[in-house]
């Protein structure tokens, strides 16, 4: 109990630390200062009158909302004797395992400007800032020459140095048992099981009303679907955080969705983001980075030949863009095991650091938000929350190693036969599924799908559910899947998963299905 | 038993699907169709014959007939005090209002001269009456780059005019609702069985055409086809086109993003505008068309929605593409074909035209019922009101309505 308590405390103490230093708390104290003019407040019962006053006036709400918006992304407490890289991976292995995989990209990335004699970075001559500045909207139509530029690396790259990961401290023997696991991921994580998934996901329950799959076409509306908008509507109106996550966990109506996400990432508007998003481009007009070039390339490869995406093509540009310079993301590092590469910019301008990472999703968020700053910030917050650990080595629930063991676990646990097969004939899942995890699904569902499959993210603040869909994408296909006799085969069969309806599949796989 | 398919430019045929059915195919030409029709030749359609064309369907689908048969149908209703004709403040008519002010050259071209006058900023396009594909299409923003067809109406009036010359010139609608930068225009099909009474059904799988460069009013990009004019005909030769996607959307895509960014209730009042003109538009030439009971038509339907999302006919094709520009759009037309045929020939038998035309629920396929003149009449004589059974279009693939719910609420 006073564990608890002293863990309780010391959280406390951090999150007031961080939220000291925000806009929030420069406001609130404005705020303050000024209610002091109102004649309610009275000098006896000051602390007291200014509570009320914020309550009423809905400024503990936006408190509320940000400090519960920082629990979401708080690490877990851990003893106060721990050095840091302890908080942000406790394992050690993973950290070395990070670490190398962070100087083998930065190996490449620095082998490819040798190779093409170009500079990481380099400042850009005053044309070509005018240039650039001219045709800022319009970066998709003017192709430079990129056939020199090769992607850093490619997901089954990742996916290789996943398989190798292994953990020294432990033996399991070399006996084989019902026991072994047979895919591809050999790092003893703990993992859901099903009755625990089924309990951390219970609002996606049978009896639960759903968007996605209540609001199709032979449901009365009244059953479900307006109750739901009007609730949402209420949430809204209420500017509660908390009780966003927790209704979006049943789906979120399409015109309420970009208001309850920036809701529950707690993400305002205001002046000051706006400025912030326009010195990141200034920022990304004077100087050009090697990455550009290949963040340039993977948008023309991908979202300029996406049916859903082409359309947003310039968008995707512009947020990547800022984002690889912006350096605030590198607060969120403390959180994740990876540390960012160093580089300096030729000419003494200064050190700058920044990120080497796999160009994240984007896209789909272009069909809520068509801002572009508010556009920017939505996609950051949901990149240091969630999308990073798709893209970094370590042992956390959400990230892509616990994801790749969860999916091969289920498989292997509910549909034996099906995974022995696919094993023996040379295909194993995981190989398979990887791309969609690692994408979280963007490019390869309709949007109307994915938008509600992100919404379950932010409702659940966690990504299992990505590895949950993809063993029960495999589950409906299995008929198909018994019959195949190569890796080609079950590619084919999985190729096309733009049909599928998100909600039906999670439910009949979590809760309906024979076990 | 014969079923004529008439071919122009850019057309399809019907041959692969008709397996089910007995008896051989002809591929009509639109001369063919002409003199099928005609009165000289006397040829007459026996009853198990059909085609998919109405003979005077130009009525509707060359641009200057469109709007002169539209600007009667107002007068019209107008005359008779009909609450659809209610003008606002500035004369503009409420709920007719979605042709943008278009004159026939050189017909009217002292009138379009008035008109230029009063806002000389204002942006003109130049249609041909006869062509396709965006063949022959300009901007003007200066009388004198329109001189030719005024000098033609000063000098003779006498002279004959070729029909192959006439023009249409159209107030340019140069505020589009642009999505990412780009602007766009929506291809809907809508098959008329019938037009006395007016039966239509609308294809629920339209799409978007969007331009592949950024859209700019700016009068520097006037002769930039590739910015203002969306037929694919036309971008497809453009230096960013993508064979791939071929820069289109699907309806269901555009309603998605409309509702999340702009909302429910007004993208739901879009898409209810644009049926709306749709029914209009076939109720506009219902009185000059010959109802002939052979006859059913597949119309593309072309429609521009600008930045205070209001809906803008801007044509109706008799013959819309069936070609195919990608992998999707051929399943597309496909499908497309495979529903009008299931719709205008029941259960793949042999047709006969005296036939009522009301196909059961089961074989519309993707399409829905847009107007139906008789049920709609069944329900209330003094009231008009629009049945919409079945699915409505919408991501999620619809749901069943009430039936008889009224579009406006200001109807009296």
């Amino acid at each position: 109990m006073l564990q608890e308590e002293s863990d309780l405390s010391l959280i406390i103490a951090q999150i007031v630390q961080k939220l000291k230093g925000s806009n929030l708390y420069a406001q609130l104290e404005r705020q303050a200062w000024a209610c002091l003019q109102r004649p309610e407040i009275k000098l006896e019962s000051l602390k007291e009158d200014i509570k009320e006053f914020f309550k009423i006036s809905g400024w503990e709400k936006k408190l509320q909302n940000a400090v519960y918006s920082e629990l979401s992304v708080f690490p877990l407490p851990s003893h106060p004797a721990a050095p840091p890289e302890h908080l942000k991976e406790p394992l050690v292995y993973m950290r070395k395992a990070q670490g190398s995989w962070e100087k083998r990209i930065l190996k490449s990335l620095n082998s490819m400007c040798t190779e093409l004699s170009i500079p990481l970075a380099r400042k850009r001559p005053v044309g070509e800032q005018k240039e650039l500045l001219s045709k800022w909207n319009e970066m998709g139509t003017d192709e430079p020459d990129l056939s020199l530029f090769r992607p850093v690396y490619a997901p089954k790259d990742f996916l290789e140095v996943l398989i190798n990961l292994r953990n020294p401290n432990y033996e399991n023997g070399d006996s084989l048992s019902f026991r072994t696991h047979l895919g591809l991921i050999q790092v003893p994580l703990k993992v859901k099981d099903i009755p625990e998934l089924k309990e951390f996901f219970v609002e996606l329950g049978l009896t639960t009303g759903q968007l996605g799959i209540d609001d199709s076409t032979q449901v009365p509306p009244e059953l479900f679907e307006n109750e739901h908008v009007r609730i949402g509507q209420k949430v809204l109106a209420e500017q509660d955080g908390a009780a966003a996550q927790q209704y979006i966990r049943q789906g979120s109506p399409t015109a309420l969705r970009a208001d309850l996400w920036a809701l529950i990432l707690n993400i305002s508007s205001q002046p000051e983001d706006i400025l912030y998003y326009e010195q990141l481009k200034t920022n990304v007009i004077q100087h050009d980075l090697l990455v550009d070039s290949l963040i340039y390339k993977d948008v023309k490869l991908t979202a300029s030949n996406d049916d859903y995406y082409f359309v947003f093509e310039d968008y995707l540009y512009q947020v990547l863009l800022c984002f690889s310079r912006d350096t605030s993301v590198l607060g969120h590092f403390a959180y994740n095991s990876a540390s960012p590469p160093k580089s300096y910019i030729r000419g003494k301008l200064g050190l700058e650091e920044y990120a080497v990472f796999y160009p994240p999703n984007v896209a789909p968020l272009c069909f809520l938000y068509h801002e572009p700053s508010k556009l920017y910030q939505i996609f950051r917050e949901m990149y240091v929350r969630f999308f990073f650990r798709l893209h970094s080595i370590s042992s956390h629930p959400s990230g892509i190693v616990s994801l790749c063991l969860l999916f091969e676990t289920l498989l292997q646990t509910y549909l034996p036969q099906l995974f022995y097969h696919l094993r023996e004939i040379g295909a194993q899942p995981l190989r398979i599924s990887f791309k969609w995890m690692v994408r979280a699904f963007s490019g390869y569902l309709a949007t109307d799908q994915l938008l509600l499959l992100w919404d379950r993210i932010l409702g659940y603040n966690s990504l299992e559910i990505l590895a949950v869909l993809a063993a029960a994408v495999f589950a409906f296909r299995a008929v198909n899947l018994m019959e195949v006799t190569s890796l080609a085969a079950a590619e084919a069969v999985l190729a096309d998963l733009s049909t599928l309806k998100v909600m039906p599949l999670l439910q009949i796989f979590l809760f309906a299905t024979v076990t | 038993m014969k079923i004529g398919t008439s071919t122009e430019s850019g057309g399809g045929s019907f041959i692969g699907l008709l397996s089910t059915i007995n008896g051989t195919l002809n591929r009509m030409s639109v001369q063919t169709i002409r003199n099928v029709f005609s009165v000289e030749t006397g040829y007459r359609l026996s009853d198990d014959q059909i085609v998919n064309h109405f003979p005077n369907h130009y009525e509707l689908t060359r641009k200057d007939l469109m709007v002169k048969n539209i600007k009667r149908y107002r007068k019209e209703l107008e005359k008779e005090g009909s609450p659809l004709a209610e003008k606002d403040e500035n004369g503009k008519y409420l709920y007719l209002d979605f042709v943008p002010v278009t004159y026939m050259l050189p017909a009217d071209y002292n009138l379009f001269v008035e008109e230029f006058r009063k806002s000389p900023s204002s942006t003109w396009i130049m249609k041909p009456c006869g062509k396709a594909q965006g063949k022959g299409i300009f901007l003007i923003n200066k009388l004198s780059q329109i001189k030719k067809w005024s000098r033609d109406s000063k000098t003779s009036s006498f002279v004959t005019q070729s029909t192959k010359e006439a023009y249409v010139i159209s107030l340019y609608i140069n505020n589009p609702l642009l999505i990412g930068g780009r602007k766009f225009d929506l291809r809907l099909y809508v098959l008329v069985s019938t037009y006395r009474p007016l039966r239509c059904y609308m294809y629920k799988l339209g799409f978007c055409r969007f331009c592949t460069v950024k859209y700019s009013p700016s009068t520097s990009e006037l002769d930039n086809m590739f910015v203002h004019l969306t037929n694919v005909a036309i971008q497809k030769h453009g230096e960013d086109y993508n064979h791939i996607h071929g820069g289109k959307w699907t309806v269901s895509n555009l309603r998605l993003y409309l509702e999340s960014t702009r909302g429910k209730e007004v993208t739901g009042k879009l898409f209810d505008e644009i049926h709306w003109i749709i029914v209009q538009s076939l109720k506009a030439v219902a009185p000059v068309m010959n109802n002939d009971k052979h006859c059913f038509e597949c119309y593309g339907y072309d429609i521009i929605i600008d930045d205070k999302l209001k809906p803008w006919l801007i044509e109706v094709n008799a013959s819309p593409s069936l070609t195919s520009s990608t992998a999707n759009d051929r399943i597309l037309k496909y499908n497309l074909i495979n529903d009008t045929l299931n719709i205008a020939v029941p259960n793949g038998e042999i047709p006969d035209c005296k036939w009522n035309k009301s196909p059961p629920k089961e074989v519309l396929g993707n399409y829905e019922i847009l107007y139906d003149e008789e049920l709609a009449q069944g329900d209330g004589a003094d009231r008009e009101l629009r049945s919409r059974q079945g699915q409505s279009l919408g991501p999620k693939g619809g749901r069943s309505r009430d039936l008889g719910r009224t579009v406006l609420t200001t109807w009296k």
